[in-house]
């Protein structure tokens, strides 16, 4: 980190072998301006706990397995957000629950004093998030972190995979609070856009949502669903889609339906990951970088 | 009665009535819609799989046996809702050839992902 080794570079040779794209954003009137606050976190997404089936025979270790790997970083992330599909759905409130509290505890190892949660379609779909918020509380809300203000919009507590107008009120309200310069970032678990309609990769207000990013130049979107890597421009506002740490999905509209890819045994844990994000303030840029399951 | 004059005596009374004679070719119904009646229960679509014409207009009723769900095809901007003991009219006439995928876009339990249906349109 210190005599001329960046925090990236340090993330690179931190043990699990992590690839780093970058990304850079406008960021005018901010270069220089906050050297010292760097910092980075991580995004995970999509663990679906509860789950089995022939997709991931290790079903109830891969999380575990995941949270040693991140605890056997060297440098700490500032926190962590879990952009939703905590657990995988179930009929039956009470497994719900007992899936949610069994989530909890497991992630409750890691060694990172922050951590940041919203809802999937499949933790709060069914009961308009009622479960979820009796073990992690609020679904949209919002923060501000060394120079950034992150907010946190659920599109999935309201079954069909809207917003709403109460919650996009919200939104407008909070982001009205923010200067025009200010780097925001928002975490969602659906896209915002229409990815692939076809396999209810969508939300259905999400467009409303993005109107109001639009007249912030450094407004980012982190989310999950789609269980792979995937990058996207509305406009000047990027979308970055995380890896999921139960099953990969398929390629946005590749096959007819988006049943998950089969478990490869030569390659456990192909296409799963959580990533680091590192926001280079001082470079007007966001530098993203996928980690595997466990070190190969 | 000849036959002159019964075409004025209609033609009278259609007068009358306020219908104009000469706007009658206008005035005929829209082409005869081909209505499918879709019933969803969880987590299947009855039937599931449709054929229509390009150019048709086409006429869904929608309803549901169990919980309240939605049936949407994007490839045709259509959807509705489905709701037990109603019945939800949606209509469209497909404009392109081809087989389309339609969805529940209402989460409705642990089958929700694999629950779509498949319209396939004809020239």
């Amino acid at each position: 980190m210190k005599q001329g080794m960046g925090r990236r570079d340090f993330l690179k040779l931190a043990g699990i072998g992590g690839v780093g794209v970058v990304f850079g954003s406008a960021l005018p009137g901010m270069a220089n301006a906050h050297g010292d606050d760097d910092f980075f976190f991580l995004q995970l997404s999509d663990s679906h706990w509860g789950f089995e089936g022939a997709p991931n025979p290790d079903a109830k270790g891969t999380l575990p397995k995941t949270v040693r790997s991140i605890n056997q970083l060297a440098e700490k992330p500032d926190f962590v957000m879990f952009t939703g599909d905590l657990t995988h759905t179930t009929d039956n409130p009470v497994e719900r629950r007992r899936r949610l509290g069994e989530f909890k505890k497991i992630v409750g190892e890691l060694d990172v004093k922050t951590l940041y949660f919203m809802p999937g379609e499949h933790d709060a779909s069914l009961d308009n998030g009622k479960a979820f918020q009796e073990f992690f509380g609020r679904t949209h809300y919002s923060f501000d972190h060394k120079g950034v203000h992150f907010v946190v919009v659920d599109n999935v507590s309201d079954p069909r995979a809207q917003i709403g107008d109460e919650q996009l009120a919200w939104l407008a309200a909070d982001l009205k609070t923010q200067p025009a310069a200010k780097p925001i970032v928002l975490f969602t678990h659906r896209p915002l856009f229409d990815l692939v309609p076809q396999w209810d990769w969508a939300t259905r207000d999400g467009a409303k949502a993005i109107e109001l990013l639009m007249p912030y130049k450094n407004a980012t979107v982190f989310y999950g669903h789609i269980h792979q890597e995937h990058h996207h421009m509305t406009g000047h506002i990027a979308h970055h889609a995380a890896k999921g740490l139960m099953f990969p999905l398929p390629a946005p509209g590749s096959q007819p339906t988006r049943a998950p890819l089969p478990w490869d045994p030569a390659q456990p844990y192909k296409g799963l990951g959580f990533r680091a994000v590192e926001a280079d303030l001082d470079e007007a840029r966001y530098e993203i970088t996928e980690y595997p399951v466990q070190k190969a | 009665m000849n036959l002159n004059l019964k075409a004025a005596l209609i033609a009278s009374v259609l007068a009358l009535l306020g219908i104009a004679t000469a706007g009658y070719v206008a005035a005929q119904p829209a082409p005869r819609a081909k209505v499918i009646k879709i019933s969803a229960k969880r987590f299947d679509y009855t039937p599931g799989n449709l054929t229509v014409k390009k150019g048709q207009r086409v006429v869904l009723e929608l309803t549901s046996r169990d919980v309240v769900m939605g049936l949407n095809l994007p490839d045709f901007n259509v959807r509705g809702d489905m709701i037990p003991g109603k019945v939800v009219r949606v209509e469209f006439t497909p404009d392109k050839t081809g087989e389309f995928t339609f969805l529940c876009d209402i989460f409705c339990g642990s089958g929700h992902e694999e629950m779509h249906g498949r319209i396939t349109v004809i020239a």
